[in-house]
């Protein structure tokens, strides 16, 4: 066990936690974006900065990512911390003001004003699909291409992917691209999901009444018209 | 024919994955060789890989995107890089990168329409007293001026590994003998670069024929009584004891038998046997200068 302080409380937690667990285990909330359970740790999107450390030596580190220390002080919403989690805001509602997900955080976060440039993107590059796809779905149809200011999410080539199964878990998980949805466009690379779902006994006859959970059945009014 | 083609170069690719073997580390690896091999990375080349090592192709495409050295479209056959980076942008980088642009018709990142000519804008080449630095094919040329650029793509038509022999200093003349006889090998009356020329006897494919290559070491200019087609693996013979020219190790590129001949000065002289490998070392142990 790992004897820690987070905001002058004692907490003691697992070998191999990292201090937002721990934060969270003593009902501290620390908000995140990129972080999910049941995803690797990635901090990417730094809203779950905290500060660790004391006096000039104390330094500003992602908790999702920091591994919980011996001895560690820990303060999850200092002066500093606030700041630096508006000044990330911000700078998230600059690149993508449409993202509801962004709009709910800049909101409870008390972020008033947008100094920066108006960008409409559709990406903040989080990853959270990318490791969905990857982790939860155990497919990689996904991934990061190019680096720098042309970094971008999608399938190899642009098109779509034979290991995709068109299952919507990147589409699920994305805190900003609502707007990329393709719906009647099935060809389009991440998904086409609902213009693509068919029961399953349409094409393997196997569900019998008892186990239809649709209502009406779409494949039944098919059969009938046979 | 297409089909054909295809499936050959399916075959290259096959040989250097397996020529990697099962290092996981050596993606990278693996696409600059398929990249020096085609010029670029075609689609069918990145799926093959991705099939062959188990890698998932996201992760294959994500590096081939990352890095600026792959490219995934077809380039030129010869590979104009001019850097603009901070050094060399002080001292006039800008104006090289647009009059080449306005000789060869092409935007920085373009090829020309006739695959000659690949023009691409680096950011350092790490060689800033030399600025501007443009380089071609691996040959770099220093302190570019707008007014050299005309001279830089004639050479590169006419092909850069033309040695020019009179102002080169790294090449220098050698003087050689059969490893078993020890009987010269120096051939006179067919000079190559207006030196005398080593003599040898080649075999390959059930024909025989003399050889010669030039003395100066640095130049690969040969002449041979019939065409040899590269990548031809050649058997080397001494002209005077027939005894056959082959060394006990291999070329550290291609991996073809080395061909050894003694220096008259003393050491060893030892160059691939593959047509068109440039793969050569010089063994001056035991000399003494």
């Amino acid at each position: 066990m790992i004897n820690l302080v987070i905001n002058g409380l004692n907490v003691s937690v697992e070998d191999g936690s990292t201090v937002l667990e721990a934060a969270r285990f003593l009902g501290f909330s620390i908000p995140t974006l990129c972080h999910v359970d049941g995803l690797s740790p990635y901090g990417a999107c730094r809203l779950c900065v905290v500060e660790i450390g004391e006096g000039p030596r104390a330094k500003l580190v992602s908790s999702c990512t920091y591994p919980a220390e011996e001895g560690l002080k820990v303060r999850t919403a200092s002066a500093r911390v606030i700041r630096a989690r508006k000044m990330i805001l911000e700078l998230l509602l600059a690149s993508c003001p449409q993202s509801k997900t962004i709009q709910d955080l800049a909101a409870a976060h008390d972020v008033r004003q947008q100094r920066f440039k108006q960008e409409y993107e559709d990406c903040i590059l989080c990853g959270l699909c990318v490791r969905m796809c990857e982790e939860q779905m155990m497919a990689k149809a996904i991934g990061f291409r190019g680096r720098g200011e042309k970094r971008s999410i999608g399938t190899p080539f642009d098109i779509k992917s034979d290991v995709c199964r068109l299952c919507g878990a990147c589409m699920y998980i994305c805190p900003a691209c609502q707007l990329r949805c393709t719906y009647n466009e099935p060809e389009k690379a991440i998904c086409g999901a609902c213009a693509n779902l068919a029961p399953p006994c349409v094409e393997k006859d196997q569900f019998d009444d008892m186990m239809c959970y649709m209502d009406p059945c779409v494949a039944c009014e098919i059969q009938k018209d046979k | 024919m297409n089909q054909a083609a295809t499936t050959e170069s399916e075959k290259d690719i096959l040989e250097i994955l397996a020529k990697h073997g099962d290092d996981q580390g050596g993606l990278i690896a693996i696409l600059e060789e398929i990249q020096a091999r085609h010029g670029y990375l075609p689609e069918d080349a990145l799926r093959t890989v991705a099939d062959e090592t188990g890698r998932s192709l996201v992760d294959i495409y994500g590096v081939a995107t990352f890095y600026h050295s792959f490219s995934l479209e077809p380039r030129g056959k010869h590979l104009v890089s001019v850097c603009v980076g901070t050094a060399c942008h002080v001292r006039g980088a800008p104006m090289i990168a647009e009059e080449f642009e306005r000789q060869l018709g092409v935007g920085a990142g373009e090829t020309t329409p006739d695959r000659e000519f690949t023009l691409q804008t680096v950011n350092c080449l790490g060689a800033c007293a030399l600025g501007p630095i443009v380089v071609v094919d691996g040959h770099y040329f220093s302190n570019v001026k707008p007014s050299k650029v005309a001279g830089i793509i004639a050479r590169t038509r006419e092909g850069l590994d033309e040695i020019e022999v009179e102002t080169d200093e790294r090449v220098f003349p050698l003087e050689v003998n059969c490893p078993h006889c020890n009987h010269s090998l120096m051939d006179p009356a067919r000079p190559i670069d207006g030196l005398p020329s080593i003599r040898l006897t080649i075999s390959f494919d059930n024909q025989h024929c003399g050889f010669n290559r030039s003395c100066l070491y640095g130049s690969f200019h040969i002449k041979s009584q019939i065409d040899i087609p590269t990548d031809t693996v050649l058997y080397f013979f001494c002209p005077h004891c027939y005894a056959e020219l082959v060394s006990a190790s291999n070329c550290t590129e291609c991996g073809a038998p080395m061909v050894p001949m003694v220096l008259r000065a003393g050491g060893m002289m030892q160059v691939c046997s593959r047509r068109g490998c440039k793969s050569h070392r010089l063994d001056l142990e035991g000399v003494h200068v």
